[in-house]
């Protein structure tokens, strides 16, 4: 399929999915779709770094809290801004914030990489934590307008509706690379970065491009999040949560294609979302350490790789 | 005419090791030259320093009459040097076909002029397996290979990228008369097309059959220089082979 059919695939999807939300119109089932469809572009922002260029981010939420904490900004600076500039401006600053990490964390590779991202996680949050304008430790409450703007109806409608778009840019961005010379060189990188200098790839520019495009769709995804929560906390902005979530939803599902982040999403926050509701708030947690361990195990190339034929 | 390859007093350390010292060596534009030496002799050093996956630290190192000092390796590659590597270093996740793809998106096309679009490349990446013997096995995973066909696949990456220059480290090593033999005619072939080529090499007979000039190298020195036949019967080059 090429890129035109494919984008319009995507959005034809979108609409159903909005569509059929509309016409259920129950609150709850657009607060669980956000969360999941939130999910999706998480995990593939991850994957384009971690899935096709091989190095392994585990600050995944200092660059969606540093989305969130620039609308938490920008509201207090133009709180009629609309929501997708918003978005904009998070994936600018959280893109940026990518070039620096990918710059000066260029030498490491492997395990070493991901610890360096790991120390921007708390480097981030320690920041934003003693940053007083933003709410520090106390947090920052965000109003959310009753009804939402252009489309009517409940606002997290319109909320669920920007996710949904970012989740499309972000798919057809994550497929357009696999099948480019860019996923070319991202691959050859991940597989042997020395070789891939003697081929004539320039190596620190294409990791500087995953980090890039990485870094600022997970800024793009923490954008929304003060709408959504309303109450924004380091604690919550930082959680845990968000990281293990982003790198063992495209693990499960498959870290080889477009389609993994996007299964293991739905999967496991489907089940989460499912177990919140019907067991207990904190077994959800569980789900993906569980689920992680048995996919390590049994499906390394995750669930994408049980379905490909076999080379 | 001045050689298409300028090294100059180069030289190169490890800690308190010395794995190179003044080395000078010039090749023309076309030659075949055979390098050989013991093991940790300093010739896989040499490459490396030359291609840019290690820095020297001092001499220099000129390339079609541009200094090569402070480029890294991709912009040597795609300046026209290329090797292989003497352990295969695939691509392990991509198909033999895919391998070929990388050297010729990213050196083949980065240069002026070099734009081939899906299709060719497709038919360059067939041509290339073909011409290495492994045609048949293009949407395998490296893994699936010999270490034999993997050297091959090494050898076709180099070539892949379109080089002036070929350096060949240990391309023969393992492989069986016959196969040693088509390695030869493939790069007299590659030669003919005007590529140089450094043959670096413990199969004597291959290096005698390709060379038009032989260098040595022994412990981080250059002991000898000239017609193979020569070299060979060179006393010093005797003893560091041979012992006293």
């Amino acid at each position: 399929m090429g890129s035109v059919p494919f984008v319009l695939a995507l959005v034809c999807v979108a609409a159903l999915l909005f569509g059929a939300g509309r016409w259920l119109n129950i609150s709850y089932a657009f607060f669980a779709a956000y969360v999941v469809v939130q999910y999706i572009v998480l995990g593939t922002a991850w994957n384009i770094l971690g899935g096709y260029t091989g190095y392994v981010n585990f600050g995944i939420t200092a660059f969606f809290a540093l989305g969130a904490y620039s609308t938490v900004v920008l509201y207090k600076l133009a709180p009629s801004l609309p929501l997708p500039i918003m978005m904009v401006v998070g994936g600018i600053v959280a893109g940026l914030v990518g070039l620096g990490t990918g710059y000066l964390t260029l030498r490491l590779r492997g395990i070493f990489f991901s610890i360096a991202t790991l120390a921007l996680a708390v480097v981030v949050q320690t920041l934003i934590t003693n940053w007083d304008y933003v709410g520090g430790a106390r947090g920052a409450y965000v109003l959310r307008p009753r009804v939402a703007p252009l489309i009517g109806g409940d606002y997290i409608q319109y909320l669920f509706l920007l996710m949904l778009g970012l989740c499309v840019i972000a798919l057809a961005t994550a497929r357009a690379i696999e099948h480019s010379a860019l996923g070319y060189g991202f691959a050859a990188i991940r597989d042997d970065e020395g070789a891939a200098e003697a081929s004539g790839v320039p190596t620190l520019r294409l990791k500087l491009i995953a980090t890039v495009l990485s870094g600022g769709f997970m800024g793009m995804a923490g954008a929304p999040l003060p709408y959504y929560v309303t109450y924004l906390d380091p604690a919550s902005g930082f959680s845990l949560n968000y990281a293990v979530n982003a790198i063992a939803m495209p693990l499960i599902g498959g870290t080889s294609s477009w389609l993994g982040p996007v299964v293991g999403a739905v999967l496991v926050g489907g089940l989460q979302e499912y177990i919140r509701v019907t067991i207990s708030s904190a077994a959800n947690v569980l789900v993906a350490g569980v689920l992680l361990v048995v996919f390590v195990i049994l499906a390394p190339e995750g669930i994408v790789g049980l379905f490909r034929r076999r080379r | 005419m001045t050689p298409l390859l300028q090294i100059s007093g180069l030289g190169k350390r490890f800690g308190g090791f010395t794995a190179l010292e003044a080395i000078d060596l010039d090749v023309q534009e076309g030659e075949r030259l055979g390098l050989i030496g013991p093991n940790g002799s300093g010739k896989s050093t040499l490459v490396n320093c030359i291609c840019g996956t290690l820095r020297h630290e001092l001499g220099s190192v000129r390339f079609a009459g541009k200094a090569l000092d402070g480029l890294t390796a991709h912009q040597r590659t795609r300046g026209g040097l290329a090797r292989s590597f003497q352990l295969p270093r695939p691509f392990g996740t991509l198909s033999l076909a895919e391998n070929l793809r990388i050297p010729i998106l990213y050196a083949v096309n980065a240069r002026a002029g070099g734009g081939l679009a899906g299709p060719a490349i497709d038919a360059r990446c067939r041509d290339l397996l073909a011409e290495v013997g492994l045609a048949d096995k293009a949407h395998r995973l490296p893994r699936d290979l010999t270490q034999i066909e993997m050297r091959k696949l090494e050898l076709a990456r180099a070539m892949a990228a379109q080089p002036r220059l070929l350096f060949a480290d240990e391309v023969m090593a393992g492989l069986s008369h016959a196969e040693v033999d088509e390695i030869i005619a493939l790069l007299f072939r590659l030669n003919g097309q005007g590529v140089t080529v450094i043959m670096i090499e413990h199969i004597m007979r291959a290096v005698m059959q390709f060379s038009q000039r032989l260098a040595v190298l022994v412990a981080g020195r250059k002991i000898a220089d000239g017609r193979p036949a020569d070299v060979v019967r060179d006393a010093e080059v005797v003893r560091a082979y041979l012992g006293e």
